[in-house]
């Protein structure tokens, strides 16, 4: 039988092994915790501490009103040091509040108000997902509480768990569905009621096998359903995964919830669990440190806030020599970083240090029409041309042939003979033709 | 037989270009499009360089404008004094004082006097190297790859061996390419009786600031005090920023600045035969 997928996609060389087997471990307590007001996708938050203030451990320390935005948590209980613009790890500095431990932690799991999912209302679990600060845990930290809250009109009949992890290096989901698969479908069927479906669908890359035999065994007999997909990237994409799990085409500038089906992350399911069951906000993640850089590939279950530092420390630090590459995420979409200060966030899913040959060289050469970019594109651009579009800022031109339309799965500059480095040219016409939008 | 030939294609050839020529001259008198001839006119004044300075798409765009009384005669910024008096003659206005603006680079970090803590492989762009902050350990400097240059039209910029752009005052128009081509938004335009400025933009704290720039302004409030006018000089968010509707256009702020990050009159040295006549002669 030939597994379900979608159109185009790229096979590369996904370097699991590295840590698919290693069980997730705690990180230590860090003594210093930096977290950004604005981790999330919407607006920014607002300080609700100030310097010398005390904060324990899973306190509200920043909010702000809008609908498409989510509040911060301390994640360790100490002082407030300070409250300053710091880098982040997704470019630029953005204010953010740092905390110095006390040394103590707290121990979540028990007096969670919620144990009988029966007795909870779909709206009080919106509420609790948006109250603890829950976004998408795969990268992009939409905040979830807006994805569970489609407007009336739009008849959700799908719910499909992102349990793809198509991004090479990283295994954080794969760990999270192998050790705690009851947690994951428990959250997920928290999820489920919040957003009022009942179908629900477990979209898995088949070189997971383990964590799809386990997830089947907690789900045998109710309404979810395991799907083994095709290994091949950006299996993981929203658009990408609701094509091959219910056969949808999502319409360009159209979300998944107009073509009735919502997504969610592993991460996200479990960081629900821990929400609704015992009141816990998102204050700790699982990372994947991974790559030829890092001397102790682990899993690791960090604080938010935790410096690229102090986690990397925990891995047996990065290779001394030569030129290494931090990425904050996997290599296809992560963003290289130029301080290890940064600390890590929701959306940070694993921290991979590329060395020696891994990191691509800078030359490249003209393109020779060769089709390959065209050919792996997920959504049926012509990234040759776009990348063209992009580098000599013609951006009337790059709209029209629907450059706003890429997902930055980076297929294109992967599967280049070339090495042209095409997403890099897209990205920034993008943000261009953002940027003269906005004028 | 053969002369036959060449008669009929010449007389029949001959027809059809007579035949169509007719029509083409009829063509051009029924469907002429009228044309306000002072366009033409003014875009005779013009400089023609299309740089975009005056906020239009082109220089013909302006004309139109100008002819229709929405624009100033003065809007040509890269013509100046010269095109503005003319423009205002043509067209019968009094003409006005044209403020002339040139751009100032506000970022004197190269590569001698910064810290650097990454290497950049990536497309060499300013924009493109931003998306990831660039080598510089200061998130708030000059990237170094010369967008500005790239965009200037006039040739009033150059890149320095240290890596910094300079712009040349008696070549630089005022058109603000290089200002909008600039992702970190250290090229500003500021009018010619400005001469004291704070050359750095950096407003992390002043220990964070000095260990990773020689020239950084960290905030120590000197100038503030040294100011003559109260309220001349400001410190917002780490940086000392002029207020030039108070603070007067002198050196005094400038003597006591530890990292020489403030500067009077600094820009106007730089002409394009000066810079050009300072740089090391090479044998060819």
């Amino acid at each position: 039988m030939s597994l379900k997928t979608f159109d185009h996609g790229i096979h590369p060389s996904y370097n699991k092994e590295l840590t698919n087997h290693k069980k997730i471990e705690k990180a230590n307590l860090p003594k210093k915790v930096v977290i950004p007001l604005q981790q999330h996708i919407g607006a920014p938050c607002k300080p609700l501490v100030k310097k010398g203030d005390a904060v324990a451990e899973g306190q509200k320390i920043g909010e702000a009103s809008a609908f498409v935005t989510s509040p911060v948590h301390s994640s360790i209980s100490g002082k407030v040091k300070d409250i300053e613009k710091l880098p982040y790890p997704g470019g630029g500095k953005v204010l953010s509040v740092i905390i110095e431990g006390d040394g103590t932690a707290k121990e979540w799991g028990n007096g969670g108000i919620g144990l009988d999912l029966e007795s909870l209302t779909s709206e009080t679990l919106r509420n609790i997902i948006k109250e603890m600060g829950i976004v998408g845990m795969g990268g992009a930290a939409f905040p979830t509480h807006v994805k569970l809250s489609p407007p009336k009109e739009k008849k959700i009949d799908a719910f499909i768990l992102n349990g793809c992890e198509c991004e090479p290096y990283l295994t954080s989901d794969h760990r999270i569905m192998v050790e705690e698969p009851e947690n994951v479908v428990w959250g997920m069927k928290a999820l489920m009621k919040a957003a009022g479906v009942e179908n629900g669908f477990i979209g898995i890359e088949e070189n997971k096998s383990d964590a799809i035999e386990a997830l089947e065994k907690v789900t045998r007999g109710s309404n979810i359903k395991v799907m083994s997909l095709e290994t091949k990237y950006p299996q993981g994409a929203e658009k990408m995964l609701i094509k091959a799990v219910v056969g949808r085409k999502v319409p360009v500038g159209k979300l998944p919830m107009d073509v009735g089906v919502v997504v969610n992350n592993v991460g996200t399911a479990v960081a629900v669990y821990g929400a609704v069951k015992y009141s816990k906000p998102l204050i700790e993640r699982v990372v994947t440190i991974s790559g030829n850089g890092v001397k102790e590939p682990k899993n690791l279950l960090v604080r938010i806030g935790t410096s690229f530092e102090d986690v990397l420390n925990q891995c047996g630090g990065i290779t001394k020599h030569g030129e290494r590459e931090v990425l904050n995420g996997g290599p296809m979409m992560g963003i290289a970083q130029t301080t290890l200060d940064v600390p890590v966030i929701k959306g940070t899913s694993g921290i991979t240090v590329l060395a020696g040959k891994e990191i691509k060289p800078s030359t490249y050469q003209p393109c020779i029409r060769c089709g390959s970019c065209v050919e792996v594109c997920p959504v049926n651009l012509m990234p040759y041309k776009l990348g063209d579009l992009g580098r000599l800022y013609r951006l009337d031109e790059l709209k029209a042939w629907g450059g706003l339309v890429c997902i930055e799965c980076g297929c294109c500059s992967y599967t280049c003979p070339s090495k042209r480095p095409l997403l890099h040219w897209i990205r920034v016409g993008k943000i261009k033709v953002r940027e003269k939008e906005k004028v | 037989m053969t002369g036959n030939i060449v008669i009929i294609s010449m007389v029949s050839m001959g027809g059809i270009g007579a035949a169509l020529s007719l029509f083409l001259a009829y063509a051009d008198k029924k469907l002429k499009v009228e044309e306000d001839p002072r366009i033409e006119a003014l875009l005779n004044i013009l400089p023609n360089t299309n740089c975009g300075g005056c906020g239009r798409a082109g220089c013909r765009v302006f004309a139109e404008a100008l002819i229709q009384g929405t624009a100033s005669v003065t809007g040509c910024v890269a013509g100046g004094q010269d095109i503005a008096d003319s423009i205002a003659k043509y067209l019968g206005v009094e003409s006005v004082k044209a403020d002339r603006v040139v751009a100032v680079v506000l970022c004197r970090g190269g590569e001698k006097e910064t810290v650097k803590n990454a290497v950049y492989k990536g497309e060499r762009t300013c924009v493109a190297a931003n998306l990831t902050g660039g080598e510089k350990a200061c998130t708030y400097s000059c990237l170094g790859y010369a967008d500005c240059v790239e965009a200037c039209k006039f040739d009033a910029m150059t890149m320095n061996d240290n890596g910094l752009p300079v712009v040349f005052y008696d070549a630089c128009v005022g058109c603000w390419a290089c200002a909008r081509a600039c992702p970190r938004d250290i090229i500003e335009m500021h009018p010619m009786e400005r001469k004291l400025f704070n050359y750095c933009r950096n407003k992390d704290k002043g220990a964070v600031a000095r260990k990773i720039c020689k020239v950084s302004c960290i905030a120590c409030g000197l100038c503030v005090k040294d100011c003559a006018v109260e309220g001349g000089i400001e410190m917002i968010d780490n940086l000392a920023v002029v207020n030039y509707e108070k603070c007067p256009q002198d050196d005094q702020p400038t003597k006591r600045c530890p990292t020489t990050c403030i500067l009077f009159g600094e820009e106007e040295k730089m002409t394009k035969d000066a810079y050009y006549s300072s740089l090391p002669k090479k044998a060819v």
